[in-house]
């Protein structure tokens, strides 16, 4: 019976392992190509170097280009997280008509393809005669970001106690007060996993930068300018293994920092309830 | 004093009220979320109405022309280069969703019914590559797939062939590859959710009734699930069928979508309102091919019940 019971589950992890493997496979090559000398990516390996890192820096436009995703993710994630937050908070903690209608439409980036948002953006933009810079992008990646914020900031924002705004108020705190010293408190792990993601979506995101930026390039910009040069791949590849690891990082602390949030509501919320 | 008797309880009235429902639940909700509301309405509702006009209008080089017309649409259905990039593009899309659907079925329930305390992290494991550059997720597909790529390099060294084959990078296969690897998450996710919802007692209770574990499961857990593979699908779906950056990249010349013939209407041939009718058509016949598949799940859940 016992047996009998595990072989489906044995034969199942086998299969998720293999899932995995299937995953991470075409990720893995990129930092084992990014450190070859080969200037192909083919195996058998032939040696070791750090020579296509070495040379990142020294490339003005990839630096551009660097400075430009930093500026465009940092004020995308700022605003789309602030407009996540008001969306988050009144749909956790409002009923009202049309809640529904609104949510779907706030979160309907997510299901729509990128290129059909990009060229709908793209000719709005045009039409109203505001010329293609970094300030469009950042207005189409706060677009997309905002349901993923959305998502975060209701899973940390759920479970959320009334009770204690509610002891504050009448404690005498006003609304700001109350928002400031106990919800925010609360909540922050929340915003800043929100951030962190919104970043993480911006700095990586492709089609919308490509359709809506004027003659600067965002780092993904950069890397598809490169991708048309067989000989600069190496370079790329190490561009590419940095950006993979600041977006595994930024992962990490967002989902580690989402757990937190999502535990301290509900846990300080069961404590005083 | 009469007047300002009479007119002083409505008075009182009429502000309470306001007072009252400036606090009361709808408002401060509708309040609270109108920014973002507005903001969805004007950069994505306002324009896609503007890309819907633009499809019934005609440009002359520089200009639109706005005198009504359903030429573009005619363009649209019946070129044969927009047909075959759309049935294409369809074709491509409906094979991944299957595809990655089908794959991610098995894990996702591993990961509900066997995954134990470490549930988050496998999520985790799941959706970290999902979270890396899309475009450098292609591009290693497309080392991968190469001439000179890793799996020629590999299957050469094995004794497999004797030399680089050409047909594994550059057509639709490739494209369904890729696309199938780069939407997994997306598939796992929604059907984990709904797995996490079917009740356990229920899936016991048909086991003590004499289902086998394959008839308890084909019987109770699948349809139950089945609200989570409708997600799956449509949020696999649709999307796909517009993606831009992988048939550019290892589709070549047979893997080409209609949003490669999209965004050259809106580059190089400039032609906005073919542009715009051609990612109306896309959307249209994406949502009714959508509809259609909801529709079978749904029958097909019926019908094992």
């Amino acid at each position: 019976m016992r047996a009998r019971r595990l072989v489906p589950g044995g034969w199942l992890s086998v299969y998720a392992f293999l899932y995995v493997v299937f995953l991470y496979l075409p990720v893995i090559f990129l930092p084992i190509f990014s450190v070859n000398t080969a200037a192909t990516p083919k195996f058998p390996l032939t040696g070791f170097t750090l020579q296509w890192y070495e040379d990142l820096p020294r490339t003005p436009a990839l630096l551009d280009a660097a400075w430009n995703s930093l500026i465009v993710g940092v004020s995308a994630s700022l605003l789309a997280t602030v407009l996540g937050i008001l969306a988050a908070r009144s749909i956790t903690r409002y009923r009202y008509p049309g809640r529904r209608a609104i949510n779907g439409l706030i979160m309907a980036p997510l299901v729509l393809p990128e290129v059909i948002v990009a060229i709908s953006m793209l000719l709005v933009m045009l039409q109203l005669g505001l010329s293609l810079s970094l300030f469009t992008v950042v207005l189409g990646h706060v677009l997309i970001c905002i349901p993923y914020s959305m998502t975060v900031l209701t899973s940390g924002f759920e479970g959320f106690d009334r009770s204690l705004e509610e002891a504050s108020a009448d404690l005498g705190e006003s609304a700001f007060g109350t928002f400031r010293r106990v919800t925010l408190p609360m909540v922050a792990p929340a915003i800043i996993s929100s951030l962190l993601v919104c970043f993480t979506i911006s700095l990586d995101e492709f089609i919308i930068a490509f359709f809506l930026t004027g003659t600067d390039a965002t780092l993904p910009i950069y890397i598809w300018g490169q991708l048309r040069f067989a000989s600069k791949l190496p370079g790329v590849l190490a561009l590419g293994t940095l950006l993979l690891i600041a977006s595994f990082l930024l992962m990490t602390i967002a989902e580690i920092l989402r757990r937190r949030a999502a535990r301290r509501t509900q846990n300080e919320g069961g404590l005083y309830a | 004093m009469t007047v300002a008797a009479e007119g002083a309880p409505p008075l009182r009235m009429t502000r309470a009220r306001r007072n009252a429902l400036l606090q009361s639940e709808p408002v401060q909700g509708l309040g609270l979320i109108s920014p973002t509301f507005l903001y969805a309405l004007v950069l994505l509702v306002l324009p896609i109405l503007v890309v819907i006009a633009h499809s019934f209008w005609t440009q002359h080089y520089l200009t639109i022309d706005r005198t009504f017309t359903l030429e573009n649409y005619r363009i649209a259905l019946t070129e044969p280069i927009y047909r075959d990039l759309l049935w294409r593009s369809l074709y491509i899309s409906l094979t991944v969703s299957l595809f990655t659907v089908l794959l991610a079925y098995p894990i996702a329930y591993f990961i509900s019914f066997h995954g134990g305390r470490h549930k988050s992290l496998w999520l985790f494991l799941i959706t970290i590559p999902f979270w890396t550059s899309y475009l450098l997720r292609v591009m290693s597909w497309k080392v991968i797939l190469g001439y000179n790529g890793v799996l020629n390099s590999a299957l050469m060294g094995l004794g497999v062939i004797d030399e680089p084959s050409t047909a594994l990078l550059y057509n639709s296969s490739a494209v369904i590859i890729t696309l199938t690897h780069a939407w997994a998450a997306f598939a796992i996710l929604p059907i984990f959710v709904s797995l996490e919802k079917v009740d356990r007692t229920l899936v016991e209770a048909a086991t003590d009734l004499g289902d086998g574990p394959l008839r308890s499961f084909l019987r109770v857990t699948l349809p139950l699930s089945a609200p989570g593979v409708i997600s799956a699908v449509l949020i696999v779906m649709i999307p796909t069928v517009g993606d831009y950056v992988t048939p550019k990249l290892v589709g070549g010349k047979d893997g080409v979508m209609i949003a490669n013939a999209i965004q050259a209407q809106f580059g190089k041939a400039a032609n906005w309102p073919l542009g715009a009718a051609l990612s109306v058509t896309t959307m249209l016949i994406v949502s009714l091919m959508a509809g259609a598949t909801v529709l079978i799940i749904r029958t097909l859940q019926r019908m094992a019940r």
